[in-house]
């Protein structure tokens, strides 16, 4: 357990200064976008916005504006959006981050599920019909761009057979069509891995000990095939996760949820600075904490790669 | 003695794209209660689809075109899978070749150990832990108590054996079929495998069938040599028998192959390569090999013919009709050998008559 601590604080360490890097690194080359915050404001005179950019603080130079979004970040404050009405970017980021969040970890769980599930199926029953039907769903589940699904969802489920609400954010009804067209990738592609896998484990030397113990087929496959199968899953599973809780902004769109995918893209063009920046730091964190979760992970599924090790 | 297990007539045929392969053309031994019997031959000669037949574990394209195997009274090849699982692992259990991969490697040992257990006896989780304690006690890995929530990555390959052994024999099994347990083990952890195989035999009386081609292996546990080669069972004996007096060309090939102390010259290997079993030769498949070959072994497959009530061969050399020919100096320094042994033996049992 001391070995794990160690190892946790040294992870925690390299987790800042790689958040670091990413804000530095982000910020300078935002700054060398074209334009600027107000430059597509016509109604504004020259005069006003010289007063907004000096109220905003971009009179100054550029490493003098680092350093002081430095010094504010670390006091916790993302400054305030040009563009959304003013307000705190915090707040607007907390508003946005919850339907996003939530319709990830839903689409994700959904997907692995069914794909591992799938991926099973087509492994046991190889070279099968079954195999053949699970294989072109991964593949169109892989190939077709999500927000055809959204689209043929909502065709199917709410407009014919009414269903499900066919977009809005009330409730959890809301949430299953885009839940599900946001799930169609992972579920591709956990099903294409786990089947790899699973057919490669299944030929293993301790699969056949695992018979020859008299266990029946699918108890080999559940208790010796499944988890040995599992340990590349979790490396395609790290930044899919992030991808997939940090919203999608099509499928947002189609399905009128107020998630955040949409405000970045706005943020964006419109050289919000603040916004940019905060969503930034925000999916970065995001990406260091789930690949330390995965890394983790490694460790429950995998004996082997154990940070703290056993007695030997 | 008791016969645990008899094989008749086997015959296994493998589906594949390049036609139907007959890797095993009627296999015929017994088995009795107590002893080991070693199966010998080259790679490709049946010895591992024959017990893999036994236990049912073979590859999907394999037919079983003939053939009984008796089994406490019953046919194994007339159950259904069902019926196999209840035997698999509690009458007949398995040692596999390689114990570096035949642990699964994210699962705890003493999971493993008690897991044949769990799955044929109503036992509770404990009961079954406190067994696999005693049965990797058994089989000699120290401080077991400790290590029962280890992971097969933390032992070493002779230890990993003892491990597989300790889940081979957790239900007390009648049968134990070794498949060449200790070719991937270091010398000096062969040895030490072999003792223990030896040890825990005595203990609980299985009957052991030991796959191997390592003819020293061989010497040292087996009670009774089955030799085989294209499929077929060609020589079988006591160990005595088959190492000094043995009967079939093959046989003698094989020996004449194995080093001794003595051996000089460059090792002797026999010509030509392993019979073509999608279209296996006529008559004696060994005859392209053969130097002792007569017109007779390209058309008709010999027999069995009896050299005593334990020893039988399957060549025409043995035939009444057939020629004496003389073996090869290494095989007739053998029989010199075995006749002495058998000279004292008989002296030995008539001084035991008089007292």
């Amino acid at each position: 357990m001391k070995n794990f601590g160690k190892y946790f604080l040294k992870r925690v360490f390299f987790m800042v200064i790689t958040l670091w890097l990413i804000i530095t690194v982000t910020f300078f080359l935002m700054k060398l976008l074209p334009g600027s915050p107000y430059a597509n404001q016509e109604k504004l005179s020259p005069e006003q916005i010289e007063i907004l950019n000096k109220q905003a603080g971009l009179d100054k130079s550029v490493p003098e504006q680092y350093v002081i979004y430095m010094k504010n970040i670390m006091k916790g404050d993302f400054g305030t959006s040009f563009q959304f009405k003013n307000q705190p970017v915090a707040k607007l980021l907390r508003n946005r981050i919850g339907p996003s969040l939530q319709l990830g970890a839903q689409a994700i769980v959904f997907g692995t599920f069914i794909g591992i599930i799938l991926g099973l199926i087509a492994a046991l029953r190889q070279n099968t019909w079954v195999d053949t039907g699970a294989t072109l769903i991964a593949i169109l589940g892989r190939s077709i761009p999500n927000f055809v699904f959204a689209v043929l969802l909502q065709y199917v489920f709410s407009v014919k057979f009414k269903l499900f609400p066919i977009a809005g954010w009330n409730g959890f009804a809301s949430t299953i069509l885009p839940t599900f067209a946001l799930a169609m990738s992972p579920l591709a592609d956990t099903g294409r891995f786990i089947r790899t896998e699973m057919v490669e484990v299944l030929s293993s030397d301790y699969i056949e000990l695992a018979r020859a113990k008299g266990l029946s087929y699918w108890e080999v496959a559940f208790k010796h095939g499944l988890r040995n199968s599992l340990i590349p899953l979790v490396t395609l599973l790290g930044p899919l996760a992030v991808a997939l809780m940090t919203g999608s902004l099509v499928v947002e769109n189609i399905f009128a949820i107020p998630g955040i995918g949409e405000q970045f893209v706005k943020s964006i063009m419109t050289n919000d600075y603040p916004t940019i920046m905060a969503v930034t730091i925000l999916f970065s964190a995001l990406l260091v904490v789930v690949i330390l979760i995965v890394d983790l992970l490694y460790g429950v599924i995998d004996p082997r790669i154990r940070v703290s090790g056993g007695e030997h | 003695m008791e016969k645990v297990l008899e094989v008749k007539d086997l015959k296994i045929s493998f589906d594949t794209f390049a036609g139907k392969v007959h890797a095993i053309r009627g296999v015929e031994f017994d088995l009795y209660r107590g002893e080991t019997l070693a199966i010998v031959g080259e790679s490709g000669s049946g010895k591992s689809v024959t017990t893999r037949s036994i236990m049912r574990l073979l590859a999907k394209n394999a037919n079983v075109d003939s053939g009984t195997i008796m089994f406490k009274n019953e046919d194994l090849n007339k159950k259904d899978d069902k019926a196999m699982q209840k035997i698999r692992g509690r009458d007949i259990a398995m040692i596999f070749q390689d114990p570096m991969t035949s642990l699964n490697p994210t699962m705890t040992i003493g999971k493993q150990v008690a897991e044949p257990l769990r799955k044929h006896e109503k036992i509770s989780k404990k009961e079954a832990m406190n067994t696999a304690l005693e049965l990797l006690r058994l089989v000699g890995i120290p401080d077991a108590e400790k290590r029962l929530n280890n992971y097969p990555h933390q032992f070493s390959g002779g230890q990993r054996q003892r491990i597989v052994i300790a889940i081979a024999l957790i239900c007390r099994p009648e049968i134990l079929i070794a498949d060449e347990p200790t070719t991937a083990l270091d010398v000096t952890i062969q040895a030490q495998i072999i003792e223990l195989m030896k040890d825990i035999q005595e203990k609980i009386r299985t009957s052991i069938i030991f796959i191997t081609h390592d003819l020293g292996v061989v010497a040292n546990v087996a009670d009774r040599v089955a030799v085989m080669y294209g499929g077929r069972i060609v020589e079988i004996g006591t160990s005595e028998e088959i190492f000094y007096n043995p009967q079939h060309p093959y046989t003698w090939g094989l020996l004449s192959s194995m080093p001794t102390l003595e051996t000089q010259d460059s090792l002797y290997a026999i010509p030509g390569s392993p019979p073509d079993l999608l279209d296996p030769p006529t008559g004696d498949a060994f005859y392209p090999r053969n130097e002792f070959a007569m017109q007779i072994d390209t058309e008709e497959t010999p027999p069995f013919f009896e050299i005593s009530p334990t020893h039988k061969a399957a060549t025409w050399l043995l035939a009444p009709q057939a020629p004496k020919v003389t073996p090869p100096q290494e095989i007739v320094n053998r029989h010199q050998h075995f006749q002495k042994i058998m000279k004292e033996r008989e002296l030995v049992q008539k001084k035991l008559r008089e007292v």
